[in-house]
């Protein structure tokens, strides 16, 4: 029956191969081993002697803890210690951006799944049976699940022409923390402040709560330390600034809590907070073991932020021919029980909220409000996702009314090099909005619906599901574009720092590149031995574990490390490459002229010099450790939202090609072209994998990707019911890349991962509009929403 | 957890006489989620795996007889021209490991209201049988579920087969779910047309505490056949639409997050009304399966 498993002898070494420079599509150096299923992640993190963690969670979205009893679960034999809060021995709170969520509960739990009680044993099972013997007695409240009721606004009334109402808070609804339930809000006020046009579009938009759905769930493993501290084996997105938190709740110094990256497993985000980081950590201290904790699938739906949902009204006007007028918005992101990376999210959702377009009159209010829901924060598009879907449904409802085609209002709008974003910001690099679009609609169209007695189920809405063979069948067809910044703004310090090392190993020059940048799969391993391959002339590059022994290279997000991290290896192959021609120069005995690093030899074509460069270094090890910044952008003004803000910014645009059966609302996509402007592709092949992986996210997001929550609870957390994209729902894809360098970036390059996800969603929602003719203002779109019941 | 893995099917009924709350394992993609998401907790699994009997199926006085341990994959390849409903159920069921691991009898077994294979079970008539140390027995399909994830199964028996009569005419199954693939049904409808008994078989999955027939739909349509049989003539559409609302009605069905009552129903009333189209269309080109 079934073939006997084989392991295979020896595993690939982790080092890549020969080739791949910039600009090359260089194999990655952990492909081989992911895709033979061997590769380490952090849930396969083993010592022979660990004990197991787990994480007593609140059942309850809002509640008063009265008391928490361990006694019984201390009684379970095999349990080596129970902690909750009082067991923290340094900051009980802690946050990305604000401190503001506890590393145990206590006193009130605000979401459902907050962390209450830790659990240590000698097995997983033991652990949780006893986890579950843990007393706690709780005064449930009535949870706040509203952002516009926690701020205590109105609900809008001016397309439901019915009076505006404010919904009562019990007291302690009123304030889920001490300075209530705003975390922030952002205004932009440019130009008029009452414009007037000849044409107006009024919209509501909802988005609901997408899941970075990530398939390696939360682990790690804490080892305690002879020196009192601790080593943690984790994977994460930014190990400096979980070190910072870590230490803060264990009050211990940065030297005393080591991190390395263990393998990721997917992060899109939803990494970057600590989930079991600090709870391991305290288990490990406590009972001078290592301690596992990971995460199964149920409990990491609990163990990580999601994507804000969002309410949204906007209103367009414009003049007769298509000239956009003025944009008013008004967005609430819901960011839950604490605020994680909220306030960066209403940052962007306000500064980028109405699109590419240039518009002389912009008057936007991006609210982040505290519910009892889950807690939201990072994840992919960050912010631009849920505004995407406004403003790209806005554009077309313009369309519509002003009978224009939808892809000529956008390029009459069209943001340029030179245009003045809505925060008085000059995009002073290439943005090429109106190629995009005009490049997609060059593109070939996909056949026509199959009909027929030979319709391939597996091509029709519904698939091998044998709904429909034509019936109902209508085709549709939308356009969207998006941009997004790259990279930390609004004043934040963005650096990375890379630690380059060059010397001769078995006669061979070889580069050692260490970063503390975590690879989550995206590529940039590749990229910094294509980096490093580049500027120093070698073959061999190896990537040393990603570890805090070296400094902060930033977070893996906001399309960033390829930017940042990318210019950090980058400056520090150029200082190790100074001292190396400096050596060569040496040898020589006086300057050469045109020196430089190339074919692992130090070469002058002007003076016909061609040194072997294990001659040149001989003995010596060169090293240069170098932190490197962006341009700085600095902080916007609290009161109109000017400034620069965003030192880089990604432009992508898709055309979605739709199949709709309109009598059972079952969607199929049929097509998805995207064009995108990526400065310089580094890896060509990686920048088409983070398009296509960018598409299919933002597709999951708007046709079936949602966290239901009702009441404050979440009612599907397990991939039974958070449904994400098979290969029957994501199509081939038609992609061509545009290399216009920003001369403000290394080798040109823009930030690429999150620019697909923000412009494919909407694309598909204006393409089953089309099919359908209905207004269709929330995603994801359910059948239910298509057909009417 | 204890885990018992009996030998021969002798072996297998002494254990589950002896351990009647023994869960029976086969394929496990119902029970391993279960104890992968801690919601099921057996003090004793009994694995079905190694009893070869099971495995197999034979065809007996006309009938296929469907060891309970089959997996869908090969339903899929085996089966597809004898039991063409149940296979197009089976095409729809998880992913190709899913399939290759789920059986048919897990499906039983479990009797979930949303179990893929149920309709097209019902609209074909089948019969399970079970067996204990007792004996063994034959029920009706129809009989056989009993409530939410309730069955006629005793806690001393263990389903051996389905029997299934191969069809006289065509079947349809369809389902409906919220991504084109690896998805359970949000509503499903499986149809049997059995001409030589003048008769139709319906099954709805997904839209009622247990899977369940629409007898109404059934009578209403067989009546309206009557004249059609023999003369293959072309079906109304006000007679495919009629039967498309009988069938809905016959459904009693819940919001939950995977659709609404109402969507259900509607999606129901589409799903009857195309497959008897294309079920009628099949039974007037002469081709008694379509799978």
């Amino acid at each position: 029956m079934s073939a006997p498993t084989r392991t295979p002898a020896g595993a690939p070494s982790a080092v890549g191969g020969p080739g791949g420079r910039i600009g090359d599509d260089a194999r990655r150096p952990d492909g081989v081993l992911k895709v033979r299923g061997e590769f380490a992640y952090g849930s396969d993190l083993w010592m022979d002697d660990m004990l197991w963690g787990v994480t007593l969670r609140s059942p309850h979205p809002y509640a008063r803890i009265r008391s928490i009893d361990v006694g019984p679960a201390l009684a379970v034999p095999g349990v080596h210690a129970v902690l909750t809060s009082d067991d923290v021995p340094g900051e009980k709170v802690y946050g990305l951006e604000l401190a503001d969520q506890p590393v145990l509960a206590f006193d009130v739990v605000r979401y459902q799944g907050e962390p209450v009680a830790l659990v240590a044993a000698d097995h997983p099972d033991t652990a949780r049976r006893a986890a579950a013997r843990i007393v706690v007695d709780y005064d449930v409240w009535e949870p706040v699940t509203d952002a516009r009721v926690a701020l205590g606004h109105p609900t809008w009334n001016q397309v439901h022409d019915s009076p505006a109402e404010v919904t009562e808070l019990s007291r302690e609804s009123a304030d889920l923390h001490p300075h209530g339930n705003l975390v922030r809000h952002l205004k932009v006020r440019r130009g008029a402040p009452a414009p007037t046009a000849d044409v107006v579009v009024v919209g509501e938009y909802e988005v609901g709560m997408q899941d970075q759905a990530f398939l390696g769930p939360e682990s790690g493993l804490a080892v305690p330390g002879e020196d009192g501290g601790v080593d943690l084996y984790v994977a994460t997105q930014w190990l400096h600034v979980d070190q910072r938190q870590i230490c803060a709740a264990l009050a211990l110094p940065p030297e005393r809590v080591r991190l390395t990256l263990a393998g990721v497993g997917g992060a899109f985000g939803g990494r970057e907070d600590l989930s079991m980081h600090v709870h391991a950590c305290l288990l490990a201290l406590h009972t001078g073991k290592p301690v596992k904790m990971s995460y199964n699938r149920e409990e990491s739906f609990f163990g990580h932020v999601h994507r804000h949902p969002a309410t949204m009204r906007y209103e367009h006007g414009a003049t007769r021919d298509g000239d956009l007028v003025y944009v008013k918005a008004e967005i609430y992101f819901d960011g839950g029980a604490y605020a994680s990376s909220t306030p960066a999210v209403v940052g962007n959702g306000g500064t980028m909220g109405i699109g590419p377009y240039v518009v002389p009159n912009v008057h936007v209010d991006c609210y982040g409000a505290y519910t009892n829901n889950p807690p939201c924060g990072a994840m992919r598009g960050f912010g631009s996702v849920q505004t995407a879907f406004a403003y790209e449904a806005q554009m077309d409802a313009l369309a519509a009314e002003l009978g224009m085609d939808p892809v000529e209002l956008r390029c009459r709008n069209a943001m340029e090099q030179g245009s003045t974003t809505p925060t008085g910001q000059v995009v002073d690099s290439p943005a090429p909005v109106v190629e995009l679009l005009r490049r997609l609609e060059a593109m070939p169209m996909p056949p026509a619906v199959p009909t027929g007695d030979d319709v391939d189920l597996r091509d029709m809405p519904g698939g091998v599901s044998n709904t429909t063979h034509g019936e109902g069948v209508r085709r549709g067809v939308g356009y969207a574009v998006a941009y997004k910044n790259v990279a930390f703004s609004e004043g934040f310090d963005d650096y990375s720092t890379a630690r380059v090392r060059l010397e001769v190993v078995g006669g061979e020059a070889v580069a050692t590149v260490h970063t503390a940048a975590a690879e989550v799969g995206q590529g940039l391993v590749t990229v910094e031995q294509q980096i490093a391959r580049t500027e120093l002339g070698v073959e061999q590059v190896v990537v040393h574990p990603k570890d805090t022994a070296v400094g902060s290279a930033g977070s893996t997000s906001a399309s960033r490390q390829t930017y940042v991290t990318g210019g950090a290896v980058k400056a520090a192959c150029e200082a190790v490459r100074g001292q190396v021609l400096e050596l060569a120069q040496r040898g020589v005995g006086r300057p050469v002229a045109d020196l430089r690093l190339d074919g692992g030899k130090v070469v002058s074509d002007v003076e016909g010099i061609a040194l072997p460069l294990a001659d040149v270094l001989g003995e010596e090890v060169v090293e240069e450790t170098v932190e490197w910044r962006h341009r700085p952008t600095e902080s916007i003004d609290p009161e109109t939202g000017q400034g620069f803000a965003h030192v880089q910014y990604a432009f992508s645009a898709h055309r979605a090609v739709v199949d709709v059966d309109v009598e059972l609302g079952l969607v199929k996509v049929v097509e998805m072209a995207c064009t995108q402007d990526v400065g310089k592709a580094i890896n060509p092949q990686a920048v088409i994998g983070q398009i296509q992986g960018g598409t299919a996210q933002g597709l999951g997001l708007a046709v079936m990707e949602e966290i239901l929550v009702r009441d404050g609870r979440v009612q599907n957390p397990s991939f039974t019911d958070y449904l994400i994209p098979t290969v029957l729902d994501m199509p081939p894809m038609r992609v061509e890349i545009l290399e216009y360098a920003d001369p403000h970036a290394p080798y040109g390059l823009r930030g690429v991962g999150e620019a697909p996800n923000i412009s494919s969603g909407p694309a598909v929602l204006a393409a089953i509009r089309q099919a359908t003719g209905l207004p269709l203002t929330r995603v994801p779109v359910r059948p239910e929403h298509v057909t009417g019941t | 957890m204890q885990f018992l893995q009996p030998a021969t099917w002798a072996e297998a009924l002494e254990a589950k006489a002896a351990h009647r709350d023994a869960v029976p394992i086969a394929g496990g993609t119902d029970v391993m989620v279960g104890i992968n998401f801690g919601r099921l907790r057996p003090a004793l699994l009994l694995d079905l795996t190694r009893v070869a009997d099971l495995r197999q199926w034979d065809t007996d006085d006309g009938a296929v007889r469907l060891g309970a341990g089959v997996p869908y994959a090969r339903v899929i390849t085996e089966l597809g021209d004898r039991l063409p409903g149940l296979a197009m159920a089976a095409r729809t069921i998880g992913s190709p490991q899913i399939r290759n691991r789920g059986t048919v009898g897990g499906n039983l077994a479990t009797a979930s209201p949303a179990g893929d294979a149920h309709p097209a079970l019902l609209a074909a008539g089948a019969e399970v049988e079970v067996a204990s140390v007792r004996g063994t027995r034959t029920i009706p399909v129809t009989e056989f579920y009993r409530g939410v994830k309730r069955s006629a199964l005793a806690d001393d028996e263990l389903i051996a087969a389905v029997r299934i009569t191969p069809p006289s005419g065509p079947q349809q199954y369809s389902k409906i779910g919220t991504r084109n693939a690896m998805v359970i049904a949000v509503a499903a409808f499986g149809l049997a047309l059995h001409p030589a008994r003048r008769a139709v078989g319906t099954g709805i999955g997904s839209a009622a505490p247990t899977p369940r027939r629409a007898p109404a739909a059934e009578e209403f349509l067989a009546g309206e056949l009557d004249g059609l049989w023999d003369s293959r003539a072309e079906l109304p559409a006000a007679t495919a639409a009629r039967f498309g609302e009988l069938v809905a009605a016959a459904a009693a069905p819940i919001d939950d997050v995977r659709g609404t009552a109402r969507y259900r129903v509607h999606a129901l009333s589409v799903m009857a009304r195309r497959a008897l189209t294309w079920a009628w269309l099949d039974y007037r080109k002469g081709d008694p399966t379509c799978a």
